[in-house]
């Protein structure tokens, strides 16, 4: 290239290649495929709950441990604060930034009930007796149910990085980028407590 | 946001902005998408929590398998109405690392169980010691 460049008069090369045409989305992309290389980790975990799900070693079973009630309100906090999120990138798209910045604190807030809730159950059935190490079944609930609570812990301390950034610098491109793709994470993570609740939940309560 | 603009069109950078919509990074929300999105996913939560909860199906395993069929429909109200995706999204590449992404979700997770389910129904113990010892 440089050669072809060069002039017979040996003045500085010209580079036509100025390095702008890089992909335009690239980020959005590589996030994506990093959200579906998490896709194939919670597989595997379901997919170990689905063989370890009814080994319980003479304990108890998930018809004597799940509460509906509590499985249905973790499902509609996730499920709200998927739409204020929602609400929060439509209101980027309009360049609000208050708007932005306390639909993202609504989210973050619905975020904290849901992990308090699911904490206060797995305390409450260590307590009982029911930790991982008493059974196949429990040991492979804890780490699926948990693995999931561990991405929404990171997604809210995310999304609080985000609110302090967006806070400071305002709605930059750089900001939108970032919050298109914890939107993407946030999203994601509802999709996989759908199959959370309806694999884990609803069909232990229905053995 | 104002501020960045400006900086952006001035300060002499000709190739700056030369990729189209500037301000634009492929997002196009809108808050019927997700009222929409959000109603269908309520009404599609609700049904399996009262199938379950009121035992409405005769049997368990009719009652699993529709609220499995619920749950992928829910998944792809999801995708559509809170992800965004179709075909178009990153001249399709999101779309085709999904159908990708599932395909060997779907290999892996159907095998496992198939695999796993015979072998835990062969392992079954035998009632007499004598037939086991004199099996291939």
């Amino acid at each position: 290239m440089t050669s072809t460049t060069m002039n017979a008069a040996g003045t500085a090369p010209v580079f036509f290649d100025n390095g702008d045409h890089h992909p335009q989305r690239g980020t959005l992309l590589g996030f994506w495929l990093y959200l579906m290389s998490d896709c194939l980790l919670f597989a595997v975990l379901f997919g170990t709950y689905a063989v370890l799900g009814h080994s319980y070693a003479a304990g108890p079973s998930g018809a004597d441990l799940f509460e509906l009630p509590v499985v249905a309100t973790n499902t509609a906090l996730l499920l709200f604060s998927s739409i204020t999120y929602g609400f929060a990138m439509i209101a980027m798209q309009h360049g609000k930034k208050q708007h932005v910045l306390a639909w993202l604190a609504v989210t973050g807030l619905l975020g904290l009930g849901f992990l308090s809730l699911e904490l206060n159950e797995f305390a409450h059935l260590i307590h009982e007796g029911a930790g991982p190490q008493r059974s196949a079944f429990l040991s492979s609930f804890f780490t699926l149910v948990g693995t999931h609570g561990l991405h929404v812990t990171f997604g809210c301390v995310w999304l609080v990085t985000l609110m302090l950034q967006v806070r400071k610098l305002g709605l930059t491109r750089e900001n939108k980028r970032r919050l298109v793709c914890l939107s993407m994470f946030w999203h994601f993570l509802d999709v996989v407590w759908i199959g959370v609740f309806t694999f884990v939940y609803l069909m232990g309560v229905l053995q | 946001m104002s501020q960045s603009h400006a900086m952006s069109h001035g300060a002499g950078h000709d190739h700056h902005d030369d990729h189209g919509d500037h301000d634009d990074i492929g997002y196009h929300a809108t808050v019927k998408g997700y009222v929409v999105g959000f109603i269908l996913s309520v009404v599609l939560t609700a049904i399996p929590f009262w199938l379950v909860g009121a035992k409405v199906l005769p049997s368990a395993h009719l009652t699993a398998l529709v609220i499995l069929g619920f749950a992928a429909v829910q998944m792809v109200v999801h995708m559509i109405y809170f992800l965004h995706l179709n075909a178009k999204v990153e001249g399709g590449w999101s779309l085709l690392a999904l159908v990708f992404t599932a395909a060997l979700v779907v290999i892996m997770l159907a095998g496992s169980i198939w695999v796993m389910y015979h072998l835990n129904a062969n392992m079954m113990p035998m009632a007499d010691p004598q037939v086991m010892r004199n099996m291939p």
